[in-house]
């Protein structure tokens, strides 16, 4: 069963607890400065943004089938069976092939440090290993970032939008984007007023790339015959050509 | 970029102004990291190093599979004269690649990582293996060069055994990158602007990539010629002009079906800085298309030389487009590289031209070599298969 977070952006008061919990949990420092800053960042994990009177929060949407996760060349970002998308600093050799690839821009890196590594939230992966909530949605005081089931809090979602459908842009964000993501939003706005992209495909993202790797032993082998038979093709004339003597 | 010229002590100048500011923007990135030498972001995470030092370096080295597939696989000798300072460019712009990633790497003391480390859905992970893959296998090719140098007969005969599964190997290995290298590019179909992204970039690259490996070698051919007061290989690379006439046609012609299928020429009439690039890139390649058609153009040593100018060129900025300004729109930030990026990027060209010169200077790179190194036949002791069965 694959984990999720439903965040219902009508709820949400902005009070930012989500953000202070993740720091504490990351060990990262948290004031009002860092407060302030309405961007995720490698030291600010979640951020709270502020669309006129709504709020967006933002957080790593540890999709169904990740970019990041495919792009990794050595592998230090693995997509866990629970959900969450988890990050191995010392595999990494800062490449920021993630960043690039990730359609949500979640990545994010140490560029001041002499040895860097990228930073985002993993959906509190040992937290939840051990069947505890991700500490925003401990946090939350409004049930505004609720965590569970992803199943479950589809069908969550689709209750509230039944309910109170006049409350609610009649959509949930992250069912289809790239083929599903951990992260669900439900907004009184279309999600483009609240930031959210709304241009990425329903096709997740990693099939774009594998169409074309996928190919690689068929040009190897293939190549392989072409150009070696038609080095032989050519020797051959060349061979002949010695020998009777025309060179 | 030395030259025995009266204009050798400026040159030797702009040369080592080059290298100093290189030298400073190095200490700044080892000590102050990539925030403190480059202007890449959150959003914008690759830059100058990726997209001229990675992405137009491999691809101006494509003269050197272009040149042994055309020479040994397709047996058209009458290229071999120049097929060596080819795979000398290749070899050189491959150990340059190399230097480059060393730079933008956050972590350059683990570039050896994705060779233990493997995901094989990672495009990244296709082309680290080939490159590093194909790196080797230019210094094997390179090798007699060096071995036939100081004699070494042993080995050179050793080399001649595996040649022809090398010159294969390097051929598929570069086939399969160069592409790559467009294949990158496919998971940022949000991000990439719809001119350049394109479910066939990896085609364009490969196809572009042996244009301007072509274009190179007129290049470089014309540069030492003058460098080192040879005769230039004039029949030679008027007929190169004819397959690189051809090779744009193509590519320019694919290009053409890839915008007309996806229908977006319509964002042609956007007065937007995309399309003035996209403009840019292509005239860059249509132009010294139409010009190689020419008889006369092609005759004309100045002329031929503009040609690959123009488009190699067209080729840097068709690179930089897809690489950064294609991708600044999409991620929503602007870009302009810093300073310090743009004095590694410069120094590394020059380190590039200046290691070409001492190499094609000690080694018997030319056949008619100025200081008459080599003996008139070296290329008959070049690679012969049938011989060393």
């Amino acid at each position: 069963m694959s984990k999720a977070i439903l965040y219902d952006s009508t709820l949400c008061i902005g009070c930012k607890a989500c953000e202070a919990a993740c720091a504490e949990r990351w060990g990262l420092p948290y004031n009002d400065t860092i407060a302030a800053e309405e961007h995720i960042s490698a030291h600010k994990l979640t951020a709270v943004e502020t669309h006129g009177d709504k709020f967006c929060r933002r957080l790593c949407m540890n999709c169904l089938q990740p970019a990041c996760v495919s792009v990794c060349p050595v592998g230090a970002l693995q997509k866990t069976a629970l959900g969450p998308v988890t990050y191995d600093g010392d595999k990494c050799m800062g490449c920021r092939y993630c960043m690039q690839a990730c359609p949500f821009q979640v990545p994010t890196y140490e560029w001041s440090s002499r040895l860097p590594k990228m930073r985002k939230c993993d959906f509190c992966s040992e937290r939840q290993k051990a069947g505890k909530q991700t500490a925003c949605a401990q946090a939350c005081p409004v049930g505004a970032t609720i965590n569970g089931d992803r199943d479950e809090l589809i069908q969550e979602a689709k209750r509230r939008l039944a309910e109170k459908p006049g409350q609610y842009y009649g959509k949930i964000y992250g069912i289809e984007e790239v083929g599903g993501t951990s992260v669900l939003y439900l907004s009184a706005v279309p999600f483009a007023q609240i930031g959210l992209r709304t241009n990425v495909p329903d096709e997740p993202l990693p099939e774009t790339t594998w169409r074309v790797l996928e190919l690689v032993p068929d040009i190897v082998s293939t190549g392989t015959i072409l150009l070696g038979g038609i080095y032989w093709i050519t020797n051959r004339r060349e061979e002949v050509a010695k020998k009777e003597g025309r060179r | 970029m030395t030259r025995r010229f009266p204009k050798i002590t400026v040159w030797r100048a702009i040369f080592a102004a080059i290298l100093l500011s290189g030298l400073y923007a190095t200490y700044l990135r080892v000590f102050y990291g990539l925030g403190g030498s480059t202007n890449l972001s959150d959003k914008f995470p690759w830059g100058l190093w990726i997209a001229f030092d990675v992405m137009c370096g491999v691809g101006l080295a494509a003269g050197g599979f272009t040149l042994v597939a055309m020479v040994h696989i397709f047996r058209i000798e009458k290229y071999k004269p120049i097929l060596r300072p080819a795979i000398l460019t290749a070899f050189l712009g491959y150990s340059l690649v190399v230097v480059g990633l060393l730079y933008d790497l956050g972590r350059p003391d683990r570039l050896w990582h994705p060779l233990v480390m493997w995901n094989p859905h990672s495009v990244m992970f296709e082309v680290a293996w080939c490159v590093t893959l194909y790196t080797t296998v230019l210094f094997l090719e390179f090798l007699p060069v060096v071995l036939e140098k100081f004699g070494l007969h042993k080995p050179l005969a050793w080399i001649h055994r595996i040649s022809v599964p090398l010159m294969i190997l390097g051929v598929l290995l570069s086939t399969l990158h160069q592409s790559s290298l467009g294949t990158l590019f496919l998971i940022v179909p949000e991000k990439l602007y719809p001119l350049w992204y394109s479910p066939i970039l990896p085609l364009l690259f490969f196809v572009s990539a042996i244009a301007v490996g072509l274009a190179m070698t007129i290049f470089e051919s014309w540069h030492s010629s003058r460098a080192f007061g040879r005769a230039l290989e004039l029949p030679l690379l008027m007929s190169m002009g004819r397959v690189l006439a051809v090779v744009l046609s193509v590519y320019l012609w694919i290009r053409f079906l890839d915008l007309s299928h996806r229908h977006v020429f319509a964002l042609l009439a956007q007065n937007r800085i995309e399309t003035w690039l996209f403009v840019l890139e292509n005239l860059l390649l249509v132009v010294p298309m139409v010009l190689l058609y020419q008889r006369r153009v092609r005759s004309s040593p100045g002329f031929l030389y503009a040609c690959a100018v123009m488009v190699v060129f067209g080729f840097i900025a068709n690179r930089l487009n897809v690489g950064t300004t294609g991708l600044e729109a999409g991620s929503g930030t602007h870009y302009v590289p810093k300073w310090s990026e743009i004095a590694v990027t410069l120094s590394i060209v020059a380190a590039g031209f200046a290691f070409f010169r001492l190499i094609a200077q000690y080694f018997p790179i030319f056949e008619a070599h100025a200081n008459g190194h080599a003996p008139a036949n070296v290329e008959e002791t070049e690679a012969d298969p049938v011989e060393a069965a």
